[in-house]
């Protein structure tokens, strides 16, 4: 093996190195190593996404997904419950299902030699199965059928895993974080949300960390996306305050603010790297009022609460790995790395059960505007990422800074708000970072003797 | 409802002449032909049949093609630097005349759309679906649909017009 990938394994010092109070090491973004022990360590240890319980409905629906390159199928239960399980004939190792979604039927099948298995993973039944016996089959993990990720919890609709079997519990883990899935499940009148606005797919030639940090770098929209959002501010200048905005108008425009409108903001930043810009108020406050969505919410909780509930607007909420959410617009984004300098994000909608349509149209044209790859917002952005890549391979600076509004007292603190131009998002995130991808690892220090 | 050979001729002049503009990167002239209310769509799913209530790749009306012109134009549009160049290669167009409406006609264009940008060099396949009204002399845009083969994988960044 080439020298340089063995630069970390089993090295958790070195990798400790990479992020220091107010810089991070490029390496943490351009090295394929890194990105492996990514896969073997900081998804395996964090709770990530991986569906919505409104994508299986009935009993025998699936889902699949990879996480940290793991091959995933989730499925629903007789009993109503979910279970997550390796996609992976127990036999050869096929993959047992391959579409994005369907209903397995009353069990899976396996198209390479039918093996088949209930829909909790367990053996079900093998063909001509008389050539098995007096064999060790049952007791290896081939008798065991399709194994399961246990640490598999389902929140208010919102499924994640924990694929090790170790580590923080989900409650610990995302905390307070929490607060903003509640408010966006809150924002159904029926109090449940259904994923129906579609997905759009964006190929990013970048490191995952890049895009996931830049979603709470409020000090970038006001430059990266001056030919985007700064164009619709310009052509909507001298505009009459009372005229109705075009929904794009509403929704461009506020990404063209000032650095004091972001700041004012404010930034929370809470254990594990989650946290959200927009503790104040964000980008979002200011649209336009849908009447019978407001009545709909006010029958359904009362005047205060329903107040409560869409008063609370924040920017994108970070659940650190692979998650952010914006309660305001239904809308969430997830991260799916394939390679140090490759990442697709996935970008979904959801329908707030009991709202009317004008909600999801609003959540839609978000989605479509911000999030293709087609989004002209997304190629400023996906612009910079790909400079960055470039540029951090030049000599003289191994570093990138992460100083705005460090404070010492920061360090080791559990729950920070901050003005919301701070850098501490990133900061916070690279702590955790550094945190998930050691504590795993086992320190090999002999080898090198 | 068949079309006559002249009226045919002209409407897929029309559409060879859109995508020329395109190619040649005169989007001034090229915004100049939808109509007011015209709209340009690319769906994320085959078959999606709802672009307010489903995410599209894009769908676009008057101001939001605009909106894209302008961007492009801007000196502060980093991801143009260098610009990125399109070719659009063309089957010829099947049209045929709107049954619900007249000087309404439907065309339908298989294409090979490719963009090369910096560094990478893309290229898609599908049909595209102009809704073209016809108005005296001047033919404009009401829908221009592009149905691409694989609108629902991961797709990089496509930042010119197809």
């Amino acid at each position: 093996m080439n020298p340089t990938h063995q630069k970390y394994r089993s090295d958790p010092d070195a990798i400790r190195a990479l992020v220091q109070p107010d810089r991070v090491h490029r390496d943490v973004y351009l090295s394929q190593e890194i990105f492996e022990l990514e896969q073997e360590h900081l998804f395996r240890n964090t709770w990530n996404y991986v569906g919505h319980e409104s994508q299986i409905p009935k009993a025998g629906d699936y889902l699949t997904t990879e996480l940290a390159g793991r091959p995933l199928v989730i499925v629903r239960q007789a009993d109503d419950s979910i279970k997550t399980l390796m996609n992976r004939c127990p036999h050869k190792g096929a993959r047992v299902v391959s579409a994005p979604s369907g209903n397995i039927g009353r069990f899976f099948r396996c198209p390479y030699h039918a093996w088949t298995f209930k829909p909790s993973g367990e053996l079900l039944a093998i063909p001509f199965k008389g050539g098995y016996e007096s064999t060790a089959l049952l007791e290896t993990e081939a008798g065991h059928g399709l194994p399961e990720v246990k640490a598999t919890k389902v929140y208010k609709g919102f499924i994640f895993v924990r694929l090790s079997d170790e580590g923080p519990s989900f409650e610990d883990f995302f905390g307070y974080a929490l607060s903003s899935l509640d408010n966006l499940v809150a924002r159904s009148p029926e109090g449940a949300l259904e994923l129906t606005g579609g997905c759009v797919r964006f190929v990013h030639r970048c490191n995952w960390k890049m895009i996931v940090e830049n979603l709470n770098d409020t000090c970038h929209p006001m430059v990266a996306h001056e030919s985007s959002a700064g164009a619709a501010k310009h052509l909507w200048q001298g505009v009459p305050e009372e005229e109705p905005k075009p929904m794009v108008i509403e929704q461009f425009v506020p990404l063209a603010s000032d650095y004091t409108f972001f700041a004012n903001m404010g930034m929370r930043a809470l254990p594990n790297g989650h946290g959200w810009s927009g503790e104040n108020y964000s980008i979002h406050s200011k649209y336009s009022v849908i009447p019978e969505y407001e009545e709909a919410l006010h029958a359904a909780y009362g005047e205060d609460k329903a107040r409560e509930i869409l008063g609370l607007i924040r920017h994108n909420t970070v659940y650190y790995p692979n998650l952010t959410i914006k309660g305001a617009l239904q809308t969430i984004r997830v991260f799916k790395p394939l390679a140090a300098d490759l990442t697709v994000v996935e970008s979904w909608c959801f329908r707030l059960k009991g709202a009317p349509d004008k909600v999801l149209e609003r959540s839609v044209n978000w989605n479509t505007i911000i999030n293709s790859p087609f989004s002209i917002v997304g190629h400023d952005d996906l612009h910079v990422y790909k400079a960055m890549h470039k540029g951090l391979r030049a000599d003289g600076n191994e570093w990138i800074s992460l100083h705005r509004d460090f404070d010492p007292a920061e360090l080791g603190q559990q729950d920070l708000t901050t003005t919301g131009t701070s850098e501490i998002s990133m900061r916070n995130q690279l702590r955790a970072w550094s945190k998930y991808m050691t504590m795993s690892m086992k320190e090999v220090t002999d080898e090198r003797v | 409802m068949s079309v006559s050979e002249q009226l045919t001729a002209r409407l897929v002049d029309f559409i060879y002449d859109e995508a020329e503009l395109l190619d040649q990167a005169q989007y001034a002239e090229w915004l100049d032909l939808f109509s007011e209310d015209g709209l340009y769509w690319i769906p994320s799913e085959p078959e999606q049949n709802d672009p307010y209530r489903c995410t599209s790749h894009l769908f676009d009306d008057k101001l939001m093609r605009g909106l894209r012109v302008e961007r492009l134009n801007s000196a502060r549009a980093y991801s143009q630097q260098p610009r990125s160049r399109c070719h659009h290669l063309l089957q010829r167009p099947r049209v045929r005349a709107s049954e619900g409406s007249d000087n309404l006609y439907l065309a339908e264009t298989k294409f090979s759309y490719t963009e090369f940008s910096e560094d990478e060099t893309q290229t898609y396949v599908g049909v595209i679906v102009h809704h073209l009204l016809l108005d005296g002399e001047t033919i404009k845009i009401k829908l221009k649909r592009v149905n691409l083969l694989n609108c629902d994988a991961p797709l990089p960044a496509v930042q010119l017009f197809i």
